[in-house]
């Protein structure tokens, strides 16, 4: 059956909260209902049907002809079915999913997949900061899920992050994976300054090395370690590029130390 | 006893009487295929019956790098005994004593199954703190640092409440020699078969038992009606032309590899032919009443 599909009629002139345009809310309604959709976050009302031009097909498959980084929220608390935006999101995108894919064609805002736990959220350009981050007031970011950035990401991306995968193909700004809890965040570019920063456990992994590592975090050398190759296995369906590159030994460094320092970074054997 | 003759081999009709079991495999890594082996070999020593052993063990068989989690050279062992809490003890006690403790080792679940035994989750004590569990997708490994570098695990394997313990083929000769090629033919036989195991050294048991004892306490015994130098004795099952008897005992993780299994080892017996092989084959059984699977000999010839 063809996908539902959303086609942007003009850059809307506010933001847009799109959280109820997602397979869970949109099975089995009609058109009319569908267009009737509430999306503001001003006191202008407007709804679907004034953003979109719509095209009736399943619900499980939503795609978005056209994207604007007004468009917040978009697949938050999806847990089936698949979205595809052609074009740019907003903030939070995938916020609290926990299931089905979402796939973001251009970049993406600030704390996208916050909360995420479980799913899989594909953004082909950039990423804003605090990839899979907490929100203020929340003490846990991302819980679950695999999330591939094939750009850049910003600022703490896998801050607090507690259990699932983040995979950055291009660079990530400072303190990636800052205060995480858990979890696996893996950057294929450079690294920003220190990153780990009072991370307790989890993992993150440099494939090219950062600006500058916090001497909080202790150096246990050069490994052949048989969890990357597990690590590689289950990297390869999302970058085969970075499986291969997992296979190698790698440096790994303990910490943080100024924490209770279970965490552990796996940068280059020579750290630049 | 009535029985066929096939290829000049005499074989009984009667039937090998097994029982349900509680079972889980697993899937033993290593740097080479060597070291993958020795620490199967080790695991799986001291495990021939639950009689006297707690569990029955065994190599299923040896996995390419591509069949492995890892990627390197393995070995799939299966593990059988009578309860689930003396599985979950045997499992853990031997991987704890025997894989962990190998040069290079990782071990994984060998058999996915709803019900699930702890492996790493029992395991990661070992850590003394410094363990770190790594869940990629579904998976959930266990990793503890040890002297050559991480013992990987994951952290959970499956428990088979399917197996059958106890399929067997008693092979009769007229010379031990004889009578060990062909048993040593069933097993090489047998070891194509997956998803069983012959517990018994190299796969073949010479002290086949019966169930009780003339002595108290005693749970088993020799099975005299099989003991050639107790022909005569008025009890003996053998013919006068047999001088020795071996016996090859199957568990599987179903009914239908342990039938498998009894088929392919039938059918080299017969192969063989009675010249250089045996001259006769039976099964034991305990007259149909305490074992839930019956393999009936003449069901599984060739």
């Amino acid at each position: 059956m063809r996908a539902l599909v959303f086609t942007l009629r003009a850059v809307p002139a506010q933001r847009l909260d799109l959280a109820p345009l997602k397979p869970d809310q949109l099975l089995g309604l009609s058109e009319g209902k569908i267009a009737a959709t509430e999306l503001q976050t001003t006191r202008e009302r407007l709804c679907a049907g004034d953003v979109f031009k719509i095209r009736m097909g399943d619900a499980t498959q939503i795609r978005f002809d056209g994207g604007s980084e007004r468009f917040d929220h978009i697949g938050a608390g999806m847990s089936q079915g698949e979205i595809s935006i052609d074009g740019d999101v907003g903030n939070q995108a995938g916020r609290l999913m926990r299931g089905g894919r979402l796939a973001v064609a251009g970049n993406a805002g600030p704390w996208a997949a916050s909360g995420m736990t479980g799913g899989t959220l594909a953004i082909s350009g950039h990423v804003g900061e605090r990839l899979g981050g907490p929100l203020s007031g929340e003490t846990v970011g991302m819980r679950g899920g695999v999330v591939v950035v094939r750009g850049d990401a910003g600022a703490r991306a896998g801050d607090r992050m507690r259990r699932g995968m983040i995979i950055v193909e291009g660079k990530a700004g400072i303190h990636a994976g800052s205060r995480m809890i858990a979890g696996t965040l893996i950057v294929r570019g450079r690294t920003g300054r220190l990153p780990g920063y009072l991370m307790s456990r989890g993992t993150i992994v440099t494939l090219d090395g950062s600006d500058a590592l916090s001497p909080t975090f202790a150096d246990s050398g050069v490994h052949e370690f048989v969890t990357n190759i597990l690590m590689a296995s289950y990297v390869q369906a999302y970058s085969p590029e970075i499986a291969v590159m997992l296979r190698r030994p790698w440096r790994r460094l303990l910490g943080d130390m100024a924490v209770i320092g279970k965490g552990e970074i796996f940068c280059p054997p020579v750290t630049n | 006893m009535s029985q066929l003759t096939v290829n000049g081999i005499r074989v009984d009709d009667t039937f090998a009487e097994a029982f349900g079991m509680r079972a889980t495999a697993l899937t033993i890594t290593a740097h080479n295929a060597a070291w993958a082996r020795q620490a199967a070999v080790t695991m799986t020593g001291f495990a021939t019956s639950v009689i006297g052993c707690g569990c029955e063990a065994g190599i299923d068989c040896v996995l390419n790098p591509d069949e492995t989690p890892d990627g390197r050279p393995g070995v799939r062992v299966l593990l059988f005994a009578v309860s689930t809490s003396e599985l979950q003890k045997q499992l853990q006690n031997r991987v704890g004593q025997c894989v962990l403790t190998s040069p290079g080792s990782a071990c994984y679940a060998g058999l996915e199954a709803e019900e699930r035994l702890k492996l790493g989750n029992a395991l990661r004590f070992f850590g003394d703190g410094w363990q770190v569990s790594k869940r990629f997708g579904d998976k959930r490994y266990w990793r503890v640092p040890v002297m050559d570098g991480e013992f990987v695990c994951d952290a959970t394997t499956g428990l088979s409440r399917t197996a059958v313990g106890g399929g067997n083929i008693i092979v009769m000769g007229t010379t031990a020699q004889t009578t060990l090629a062909a048993t040593e033919l069933a097993v090489e036989a047998i070891g194509t078969v997956p998803n069983v195991i012959m517990p018994f050294p190299g796969g073949i048991a010479r002290s086949g038992s019966k169930i009780g004892s003339k002595y108290k306490g005693v749970t088993a015994s020799t099975n005299d009606a099989y003991c050639p130098t107790l022909k005569g004795s008025g009890n003996s099952a053998l013919d006068a032309d047999i001088a020795s008897v071996l016996e090859i005992v199957i568990d599987g993780l179903s009914s239908d590899a342990v039938a498998a299994a009894m088929r392919a080892g039938v059918g080299a017996i017969l192969a063989l032919g009675p010249e250089r092989g045996a001259v006769r084959i039976g099964a034991g059984n305990y007259g149909g009443k305490l074992g839930s699977h019956h393999y009936h000999l003449k069901d599984l010839l060739p």
